[in-house]
């Protein structure tokens, strides 16, 4: 199991546009993405509701998880993607 | 759902035209412009039958389900396609969520339990509902796209025609409970003059499209949904008036007003005056990065207040030196050249911190917060303090720090060695215990500067509890008490010579801005879509007239008459406006 933490680069935090962006490029990878915040339950990261109920805000740390072929690849694309201001793009 | 607009002017009918005639209401304006015209109701949602028996095939039923929210998705998405770029956004993102398996996920929870299929999407919807509600703020406010997407799914799943506007054909303002993004993105705006919700806040999509669109609009308007449709209304985007059945005559002169109005805030700029050259500098009050570069990028003169309880509410851990620096880097490097007032952390038994948290109080109001937090964790402190200087230093910004909730001259004299011991140059202290407000001259003589924080020290001095809305007319910023103690705080600054401003709301009212510069107050920090109506009320006003505003204010017995007494003697030049 691949697994990553990534700072909340977003101005606005992990929802609205960014979380819309977020969900649809786990969701392009095809496999089982799980998201958290650091010692709480994970959910599923191709859910829009479950990723803005998890609240993440600004500067707030996540970590990752996938299982399966091209996890790791899958898992710093995304990592890569929450490290930008996406409400600013 | 959405949260009350602390008002200055509870108690008080609004407009200059109350009294007999058309009946006037007060909204919140959140898109200007002032609109007229018939009133088209929005139909309501379609809610499931209250009889519907439970499903004989789960997974038949679970397979409708499923179709009635991917029949939804598609016709967003290919409404998505007819419309511009933020309505196209909002559209998408709203059919991600038709499209959620967390959805579908509880639906079938619901039919195990025994609902129906209608039965079964409302509760799998109410379910998140609930949730985001909790989480409050803007969550909360995402509650209507959520249940826009449960009332469709419903409509599809019974086969009934979907909530929303109705068709017609002369223009008309658009009333609703609280508009969904899909109805708000595809309004015609030839046909829509205005939009008026019961529901809503200044961050809704309602308010955030409406604007794009240039289309006026009022929320949170009491008994909007109960408006006949066809009943004429009159409606300003600006001050949130809402007038049912006016005459002609009133429709004309609030087109006549506003336009007026737009003029006279579109004609001056820079820094803020009185019409005699004392200066009262106009200042924001933001909350965080995106605050700061919006506040930036505006005609006023820096921040009055940046409430840096962001950096550390959501954090599991204390926040490092470097953490900080970095976040107020962000927050000052708009304001190169300008100040940027800063309130160090403000938290205590109400907002507690995960890190620092000193157990539960009976009395959060009155517990161990602010700095009193500070003093029991002065590695908290120190820890802010060394990164805003550090931040400071970097971009170029006049940074000044100041404690909240400070009562003493010890605890004043303790916080200004602290700060100056980080490398900072000026301490101030934030004005909104009684105590500290009757003898500012003895607080304020240990710092550089003093900030009234009206919200507060109104809390304080008349012992009501901000959290409690049927309060709301003793929290009145117009009451007489809570004027007395700004006035001798006032007297106790300009004694020892210290600067003294105000951030609470009560900045950016115009009329009261004019009695607390009466009072004596040196700047005034609001939020900054306020900044252009008081820059205009202070450039009408000598000293001498908001000194003699203030004295009318103070010998009112009662906080409306306060504001009827002020109101009747400001300049008619803006109170015409108003």
């Amino acid at each position: 199991m691949a697994t990553r933490t990534v700072t909340i680069a977003s101005s606005v935090g992990l929802h609205a546009r960014p979380a819309a962006l977020f969900v649809e490029a786990a969701s392009n990878t095809g496999l089982d993405v799980e998201i958290a915040k650091p010692g709480e339950d994970p959910v599923d990261a191709t859910s829009i509701l479950g990723v803005m109920a998890l609240g993440a805000k600004y500067g707030e740390e996540v970590v990752l998880t996938a299982e399966g072929d091209g996890a790791d690849e899958a898992l710093d694309s995304l990592v890569a993607l929450l490290s930008r201001d996406l409400d600013a793009e | 759902m959405a949260t009350t607009e602390p008002s200055a002017q509870s108690g008080v009918e609004s407009g200059p035209e109350s009294g007999a005639g058309p009946e006037t209401r007060q909204g919140i304006g959140v898109s200007p412009g002032t609109a007229y015209g018939p009133v088209v109701q929005v139909a309501p949602p379609v809610r499931p039958p209250a009889d519907e028996p439970p499903v004989d095939d789960q997974e038949a039923a679970l397979g409708d389900v499923k179709a009635a929210f991917e029949a939804v998705a598609v016709s967003l998405e290919e409404r998505a396609t007819r419309v511009e770029d933020t309505a196209q956004q909002i559209l998408k993102a709203t059919a991600l969520i038709a499209r959620d398996k967390g959805l579908v996920k509880a639906a079938a929870k619901q039919l195990e339990a025994g609902k129906g299929r209608a039965g079964a999407i409302a509760g799998a919807i109410e379910q998140y509902a609930a949730q985001f509600e909790a989480l409050g703020g803007y969550f909360a406010e995402r509650v209507a796209d959520l249940r826009d997407v449960g009332s469709r799914a419903v409509a599809a799943v019974l086969g009934v025609p979907a909530p929303g506007v109705p068709h017609f054909t002369d223009p008309s303002v658009v009333v609703a409970e609280d508009l969904a993004p899909a109805e708000t993105a595809t309004l015609d705006r030839a046909l829509v003059v205005g939009i008026i919700t019961e529901a809503g806040g200044r961050t809704s999509h309602t308010a955030i499209l409406a604007a794009q669109m240039g289309i006026p609009a009022v929320v949170q308007l009491a008994g909007a949904t109960t408006l006949e449709p066809g009943t004429h209304v009159a409606l300003d985007g600006d001050t949130g008036e809402v007038t049912i059945e006016p005459d002609l005559e009133l429709v004309e002169q609030q087109r006549a007003r506003a336009a007026r109005r737009t003029e006279a805030l579109g004609r001056l700029s820079g820094a803020g005056a009185t019409s005699d050259g004392l200066a009262v500098a106009l200042l924001a009050n933001i909350g965080g990065v995106d605050d700061a570069v919006a506040a930036g990028a505006l005609d006023l003169e820096g921040v009055g207040l940046f409430r840096t309880e962001f950096v550390y509410l959501s954090a599991t851990k204390a926040p490092t030196v470097e953490e900080q620096t970095q976040i107020y880097r962000d927050v000052f490097a708009p304001f190169e050249g300008r100040r940027v007032v800063v309130r160090t952390l403000d938290a205590g038994a109400d907002k507690p911190l995960k890190f620092a948290d000193l157990g539960p109080e009976e009395n959060p109001a009155l517990g161990r917060r602010g700095l009193r937090l500070s003093a029991e964790r002065p590695d908290l402190l120190d820890a802010q303090l060394e990164a805003l200087a550090i931040a400071a230093r970097e971009t170029g910004a006049d940074v000044r720090v100041m404690a909240p909730m400070v009562a003493t001259a010890e605890e004043a004299a303790w916080f200004a060695r602290r700060v100056r011991e980080n490398g900072l140059p000026k301490a101030g202290v934030m004005i909104e215990v009684p105590g500290a407000a009757l003898r500012a001259r003895d607080v304020l003589g240990e710092v550089d500067f003093g900030s009234l924080g009206t919200n507060d020290l109104a809390q304080y001095t008349m012992a009501a509890d901000r959290m409690q809305g049927a309060l709301s007319d003793l929290l009145d910023p117009w009451q007489p008490a809570v004027l007395d103690v700004v006035g001798i705080a006032c007297e106790g600054a300009r004694t020892v010579e210290r600067p003294i401003g105000v951030c609470g709301e009560s900045a950016g009212d115009p009329l009261l801005a004019l009695v607390l510069v009466g009072l004596g107050v040196t700047s005034l920090s609001m939020a900054p879509s306020k900044v252009p109506v008081v820059r205009l009320a202070l450039s009408l006003h000598t000293e001498a007239e908001c000194q003699r505003l203030a004295q009318i204010a103070r010998e009112s017995r009662t906080a409306v008459d306060a504001m009827g007494a002020v109101r009747e003697a400001a300049s008619s030049e803006l109170t015409d406006l108003l």
